[in-house]
């Protein structure tokens, strides 16, 4: 126990000032300022996202087609898919805060394939360009899932460009993943078994292992719709044989797993938010780790549940909604351990905590609407429309963004060595949880009422269930604003953190806050498991 | 940044950062390679699954397109490829006695067959092409046989373009690595100690060969003799 | 009053009230764990503040604990499970009698035919009670035809046929709803379901036919040429189609298979992807020439053709008597979609 604490200072020398010209950044194979640079590209394209959401918000206060044109309501849908699902929900947690922390959290001075790693993200910076690119010069309106024949044949518009784009972003994603994996296998510093690593860890590695086993399928699913598009033959045009469902499959054998690429990571972020915001160590530790794997696994398992009107035999539609089922079991189980971790807990309320307490919440409302559309009699009923919307925005809005802001807020101090202001930290985080619910809990009763997705006109009785939408929408869109001025500002002029402001045991906090280059001084020996609070009476909570 | 090694020893100058020594250097570039190639085996995997979903519709199509492969370059491409990983197998073995002239013949051994190769390819595709067989490039086939549709041979080729083109396309990296590895132990870069890039170079190779050892009977002979 | 209150949608046709007590039933468990996993996360988070509860106490976790949590959730997800799997497949094949309507989905609207020659652009009159079993093609990409009113939702496929069908409860108008995203006017691709008391639907039947699908067929199957091959006579270069549909054609490859819909669209578009065994593959392929609503009304006439006991090529073996005595009349099977 210390007498009055000393105002925190930072290191001298640290990964942010060791170096301050533009190549030593462009050409950094530093995994910290890689993650840095990560974020700078992926908050871009998150209010890029964000702008075509607002735009299609907009739109549907009214019935008619009145702002926009079809033709751009359908890129305007397109495009916020595309950006969102591959240039910022698939990148956002690892490679961002996984590459940011990951090496800390084995006790590594790097990823294993540092340069690899700067290459994953030239690789999305280029995608993203390209992409942007066929944006700026009229779009692509083949929704985000470039089903065929239609993408194939009868858009006009930049579905080429929008692959190539794609397929850079898809090739970042692989080697990030096989970073994680390496990192995780070879680099884990002395003493630090599987059964002793932090869980973001676990759920980093499954995710490694859903980017390099199921990316390439997509990957090359989208090489034959853009062959059959450029040279015109047929792979899945069925004036020449082609079947138009098969694209189906190749499609959503990797972006079914692609949606557990975005959750695991978050779910990662709560554990380790949960763990260090009630000071001890999580309920069944084995089967929040096992869980992890077992949902990378199942996850290949159940793409045919997006299919299941789309004329597929009766018999894999029962597997594929079986198995549905079964994937949603750990997830479940993950949701009870936390929240056991919190009984007889040391709680705080600070902002991560919020995130997490949010995340925890709208993930099992997420969910559970997926039993919904797991069931083959509702599904025929609600997919296709926006029953569907609302629940995977509850997963990846009320879930993953969640998960990553409070990612954001709990490492913030680590990365930059300043205190964002908790005041100012909290506000945002309910205005974003209300204006949250208040967009896409009323997606639920119209896709029920039979709205169908994608329309840019709909009938009269779905106007007022819109504009509550559209009204929470404009709540939501203040409250992402918000972190992003009161972070900028927090750069200059937030508290100096110190080293370990969380009293985290996380391997990552045992160095100076921000970090050197090299990350640890000596290589860290790890002698106990992970979250032994119980044993460090000593790290306290300083912040 | 130096790294901390034993006390007194200078790192060796292949060690690159993060790793402590050599072993683990070597193992985790080996594992990063296995992972890639399981990489590249899921996105060729897509591809033979799209074959043999069309095959096992249409077989009659399917097997008069076999018919107009050419079992002669076919066959003869793939002893071309065989031999050179056998010749990529001992460059390997070269690297791990240090032996740098051995490494260099047997790499360059191996970058003959695979230009063969490619050579060999180029001139069945342009037979192809000179044959009408080129989807979107004039194809023309006429067959009377009962069951095939002119519409689905087409599909066939279009797979076997695409299938044989990315091959290709991983023979032209492959060849690509080869070199730099021949130029690398041209300057005495590997020994006894160090040689686990050759070890990766050649994984790659052997997967890319393995590739057109499924390819071959699936696309020329599986087919073929059926009634 | 359900109905009434604008978040529920109407209830009309056989498979409403099957479907919406699955979806009551899991609305009841979503509320259940959701409230409870809320609450639970709210008490704790209170009563174990650090500021009343400064010593978190380490609990490693429980096996007991983590297989009830893994199992009960385990047996409520296979009731769902098996419980919507029941009511899918109460979709499955439509039901022998139903009433046909044919249809042809294009970007963006949809076409009817009724057997009778009625034809609708956008809208569909039905009689309430009866089932309706609605045959759909696309024409170019893929649709999707969904009637929120009846839980009916079916891809539109090109180059495919397929059957929804359903029971329509309760006289109204409802709406329909292109569900699958096809293109610019996606959102302009909707209409009417028209639900009429039986005699108020044979009064519109009766109205304005322009002579029914078949009898359009009929005159193609001249204008194409067809009735010059297709003969019941010596002469024939074709098999005669008298009573083919539903029945189980012999290829040349051995394999048999059972002439539906989408068996005689492809032998017309693709005649030589399956030989008929006994006879030549001379067939000329009449891809672009027949667009998707005459096909329409030449699978009508050669569904209408009657009963032809001997189908019988003059080159080929004399058939055993087994074959002759075969072909009773045969209830027209319909594929699953």
């Amino acid at each position: 126990m210390s007498a009055a604490p000393t105002a925190a200072v930072h290191p001298r020398e640290h990964y942010l000032n060791v170096d301050y010209g533009i190549r030593s950044w462009l050409l950094t194979t530093d995994h910290k300022r890689i993650a840095i640079l990560y974020m700078i590209s992926v908050t871009v394209m998150f209010f890029i996202g964000g702008i075509f959401a607002t735009l299609i918000r907009l739109e549907l206060m009214t019935p008619a087609g009145d702002l926009v044109t079809s033709d751009t309501y359908n890129k305007l849908f397109t495009m916020h898919g595309i950006v969102m699902v591959f240039f910022f929900l698939i990148p956002s947690v690892p490679a961002v805060i996984g590459n940011f922390v990951l090496p800390m959290m084995v006790g590594a001075r790097d990823m294993a394939f540092p340069k690899i790693n700067l290459l994953s993200w030239y690789l999305y910076v280029i995608g993203a360009g390209i992409t942007l690119y066929c944006i700026t010069i009229g779009g692509v309106d083949t929704g985000w899932t470039f089903y065929t024949p239609f993408s194939t044949t009868y858009s006009n518009t930049y579905v080429f460009g929008s692959i190539v784009g794609i397929l850079f972003a898809g090739f970042s994603s692989i080697f990030t993943g096989l970073n994680f994996i390496a990192t995780i296998h070879k680099l884990r510093a002395p003493g630090l078994t599987w059964r002793r690593m932090q869980l973001f860890l676990w759920s980093n590695y499954a995710t490694g292992v859903i980017m390099i086993l199921g990316t390439p399928v997509v990957a090359i699913a989208l090489i034959l719709v853009a062959v059959e598009r450029v040279w015109h033959i047929g792979i899945f045009n069925p004036a020449l044989g082609g079947d138009p469902v098969l694209f189906q499959h190749l499609f959503w054998f990797y972006s079914h797993p692609a949606v557990y690429i975005m959750v695991l990571p978050a779910m990662g972020v709560v554990s380790e938010l949960v763990t260090t915001f009630s000071r001890k160590r999580v309920f069944g530790y084995e089967f929040v780790a096992a869980a992890s794997i077992a949902i990378a696994v199942f996850g290949f398992l159940v793409w045919g549940h997006h299919m299941f009107v789309a004329g597929i035999s009766l018999y894999s539609a029962l597997l594929f909604s079986i198995m549905s089922y079964l994937v949603a079991i750990p997830s479940a189980v993950k949701v009870f351990n936390w929240t056991a971790t919190l009984y007889k807990g040391a709680i705080s309320y600070r902002t991560p905590m919020l995130y997490a307490f949010g995340f925890i919440g709208l993930f099992t409302m997420g969910g559970l609407t997926g039993l919904f559309v797991a069931a083959l009699g509702v599904d025929i009923h609600v997919t296709d429309t926006y029953f569907v919307v609302a629940h995977f925005h509850y997963i990846m809005v009320g879930g993953t963004v969640m998960a990553y802001l409070g990612a954001i807020h709990y490492w913030w101090p680590k990365m930059f060595g300043r205190m964002y202001p908790e005041g100012w930290a909290k506000l945002s985080a309910g205005i974003i949880f209300i204006g949250f619910n208040v967009t896409f809990f009323p997606q639920f009763l119209l896709g029920y009422l039979g709205m169908p997705r994608r329309y840019h006109a709909y009938a009269p009785e779905f106007q007022v269930l819109n504009v509550m939408s559209t009204a929470g929408a404009s709540i939501l869109a203040v409250g992402y604003m918000l972190p992003l001025i009161y972070l900028l500002w927090s750069l200059r002029y937030g508290e100096i953190a110190p080293a370990n402001p969380w009293g985290s045991t996380g391997l990552e906090w045992q160095t100076t806050s921000p970090p050197p280059t090299h990350n640890f001084e000596e290589t860290p020996v790890v002698t106990e498991e992970a979250y032994a609070y119980d044993k460090h009476p000593e790290m306290e909570f300083v912040a | 940044m130096s790294h901390s090694t034993e006390a007194g020893t200078v790192p060796h100058p292949a060690l690159q950062v993060p790793y402590r020594d050599l072993d683990q250097q070597r193992e985790t570039a080996t594992l990063g390679m296995f992972v890639f190639l399981l990489t590249e085996l899921m996105m060729f995997g897509g591809l033979f699954c799209a074959y043999l979903v069309y095959r096992t519709l249409y077989f009659p199509s399917f097997q008069e397109g076999s018919k107009h492969m050419d079992l002669a370059i076919g066959a003869v491409n793939t002893a071309v490829l065989i031999c050179s990983s056998l010749t990529m197998a001992l460059g390997v073995q070269a690297a791990q006695k240090g032996r740098s002239k051995a490494i260099v013949s047997w790499m360059a051994v191996t970058l003959l067959f695979g230009c063969t190769f490619l050579v060999l390819k180029g001139v069945e595709y342009y037979q192809h092409w000179r044959a009408h067989e080129v989807p979107g490039l004039g194809f023309d086939l006429a067959s009377s046989t009962a069951g095939v549709d002119i519409a689905r041979v087409q599909l066939f080729f279009v797979l076997y373009f695409i299938m044989t083109g990315l091959h290709a396309l991983h023979m032209l990296i492959g060849i690509g690595l080869v070199t730099w590895i021949t130029i690398c132990a041209g300057k005495g870069r590997y020994t006894e100690g160090y040689h686990n890039p050759v070890e990766n170079v050649g994984l790659y190779w052997h997967f890319v060969d393995l590739v057109w050892i499924y390819l071959f009977p699936l696309l020329y002979l599986i087919s073929r003799t059926r009634t | 009053m359900w109905t009434d209150f604008p978040l529920f949608p109407a209830r009309a046709s056989n498979f409403a009230d099957k479907v919406d007590p699955l979806y009551f039933f899991l609305i009841a468990i979503t509320v259940f764990f959701s409230v409870g996993i809320f609450l639970t996360i709210t008490v704790f988070a209170i009563k174990y503040r650090r500021s009343v509860h400064p010593q978190a106490e380490q609990i490693e976790g429980s096996l007991a604990v983590e297989a009830t949590w893994s199992i009960i959730p385990l047996a409520i997800a296979m009731v769902i499970f098996v419980w919507g799997a029941a009511v899918y497949y109460s979709y499955g094949a439509p039901p022998k009698n139903a009433l046909r309507v044919y249809g042809t989905a294009k970007q963006w609207m949809w076409k009817f035919q009724h057997p009778d020659g009625q034809r609708e652009i956008n809208e569909l009159h039905v009689p309430v009670g009866q089932d309706v079993a609605v045959t759909l093609i696309s024409q170019d990409v893929i649709h999707s035809f969904f009637v929120p009113a009846f839980r009916v939702k079916m891809d539109v496929l090109p180059n495919r046929y397929r059957t929804v069908w359903f029971r329509p409860t309760r006289a109204g108008t409802y709406h329909l709803f292109c569900a699958e995203y096809c293109g610019t006017s996606h959102s302009g691709m909707i209409g009417w379901v028209m639900v009429m008391e039986p005699a108020d639907y044979e009064t519109w039947l009766a109205s304005g036919a322009e002579g029914s699908l078949a009898s359009s067929g009929d005159k193609l199957f001249r204008h194409f040429g067809c009735i010059s091959c297709h003969r019941a006579d010596k002469g024939a270069r074709g098999p005669d189609l008298a009573g083919l549909y539903g029945k189980e054609v012999h290829l040349q490859d051995g394999t048999t298979q059972i002439a539906d819909e989408n068996y005689i669209r492809e032998s017309i578009l693709a005649p030589k992807a399956k030989i008929v065994a006994g006879w030549q593959p001379i067939m000329p392929v009449f891809q672009g020439q027949v667009n998707e609503d005459e096909m329409l009304e030449l699978i009508a006439y050669i569904k209408s053709l009657q009963q032809n006991p001997l189908n019988v090529n003059p080159n080929a073996p004399i058939p055993d008597e087994e074959q002759r005595k075969r072909n009773p009349q045969v209830e027209p099977q319909v594929t699953r979609p």
